[in-house]
């Protein structure tokens, strides 16, 4: 046994973990920077079509979202599959859009209320009517920015 | 002097990297990466009740039409094409090379900045029923903002030795105003009016 107490008595070197803290928390900030919030919970499908000539969309806050399509499978039971209207977390019709408009826009700095976008996630399934529908209810609303979300194709 | 000697006792620092990996997990759970990316349009405003639609103003050679159908069949000026070809007809439109006087006409502009400038006075109208489906008449948009932004990169190839892209802001302009986007959508005849 005696043979083997010196290499025992010799301590396991120590691993300095104080940066790792630092580094983990660079992480962090990294990622609270490039994230947003997901705005609310998704209850329609916005398979969106595809297209070459996107552009991205640059100012997120000032962006308010509409979402169109078949309502997901869970909420089939209680909706149907026709197309609905989404703002914020509800299902709503076309009725309700210069409310939510307005609302958007009361919310906003007043210099940037002429920069306001509106992000039209519309599943591709859908038809023109009820599209043309919201574009009309949004000329009303004097929220004439628009933008219909594609992804891009190569 | 006796303090002097004492340590600074040291923090354990240990457990903040634990602590930041979950505030991680968490930003990583609730937030998204995707970069919302589309095409983006301004809607023309309401005209005033009182105003009175001007008649004429635009000479129908100048206008293509574009129609995409219930059954998602598009056709420009009448005669049915595939959308593939649809770039290449509104680009030929717009430029018309040949001077074909049934095809746009162009009209000489003073833009500052380029001196004068003979501009295309094309205007494409965009039309489509209520059942045609979205997906196509996104794709129609499509190979329109591609037929415009072709024209535009070729213009300031030519006239900046640069892309488009890499213009400066007031060169920018000169590009944007030579080739204005000019898609004239209207709606329906049977979108509900206001009640």
């Amino acid at each position: 046994m005696a043979k083997f107490t010196g290499k025992k008595a010799k301590k396991l070197a120590k691993f300095n973990t104080a940066s790792m803290g630092d580094i983990v928390f660079i992480l962090l900030f990294f990622f609270m920077v490039t994230t947003t919030m997901r705005e609310s919970e998704v209850k329609v499908k916005t398979d969106v079509p595809k297209a070459s000539e996107v552009a991205k969309l640059e100012r997120k806050d000032l962006t308010v979202y509409i979402n169109i399509g078949p309502p997901i499978a869970s909420e089939q039971a209680r909706y149907g599959t026709d197309t609905r209207i989404q703002l914020n977390d509800a299902f709503k019709t076309v009725d309700d859009i210069s409310h939510f408009i307005a609302a958007f826009r009361e919310g906003l700095d007043e210099k940037d209320r002429p920069y306001m976008t509106t992000a039209l996630k519309i599943d591709k399934d859908t038809k023109m009517g009820i599209v043309s529908d919201v574009k009309e209810e949004l000329r009303r609303c004097q929220a004439l920015k628009i933008m219909y979300n594609a992804i891009k194709a190569e | 002097m006796i303090r002097n000697k004492k340590e600074t006792p040291e923090l354990n620092s240990t457990s903040t990297a634990d602590i930041s990996f979950l505030l991680i997990c968490f930003f990583l759970m609730t937030s998204s990466m995707d970069q919302s990316m589309g095409i983006n349009r301004v809607l023309p405003p309401i005209p005033p009740e009182d105003q009175k639609i001007p008649e004429n103003q635009i000479k129908p050679h100048n206008v293509l039409q574009v129609l995409v159908d219930g059954q998602d069949r598009l056709s420009v000026n009448q005669k049915t094409i595939d959308i593939r070809d649809l770039k290449a007809t509104t680009k030929e439109f717009i430029l018309n090379p040949n001077n074909d006087p049934s095809k746009s006409s162009k009209k000489e502009e003073d833009i500052p900045g380029a001196g004068k400038v003979m501009i295309s006075e094309a205007v494409i109208s965009l039309q489509n029923v209520r059942s045609t489906s979205y997906e196509k008449y996104l794709q129609v948009q499509n190979e329109l903002t591609a037929a415009y932004n072709e024209l535009r990169n070729e213009e300031s190839l030519s006239r900046f030795s640069r892309k488009f892209d890499d213009l400066t802001e007031t060169q920018r302009n000169v590009i944007t105003t030579i080739y204005r986007q000019r898609i004239s959508e209207s709606p329906p005849k049977d979108t509900r009016k206001k009640k």
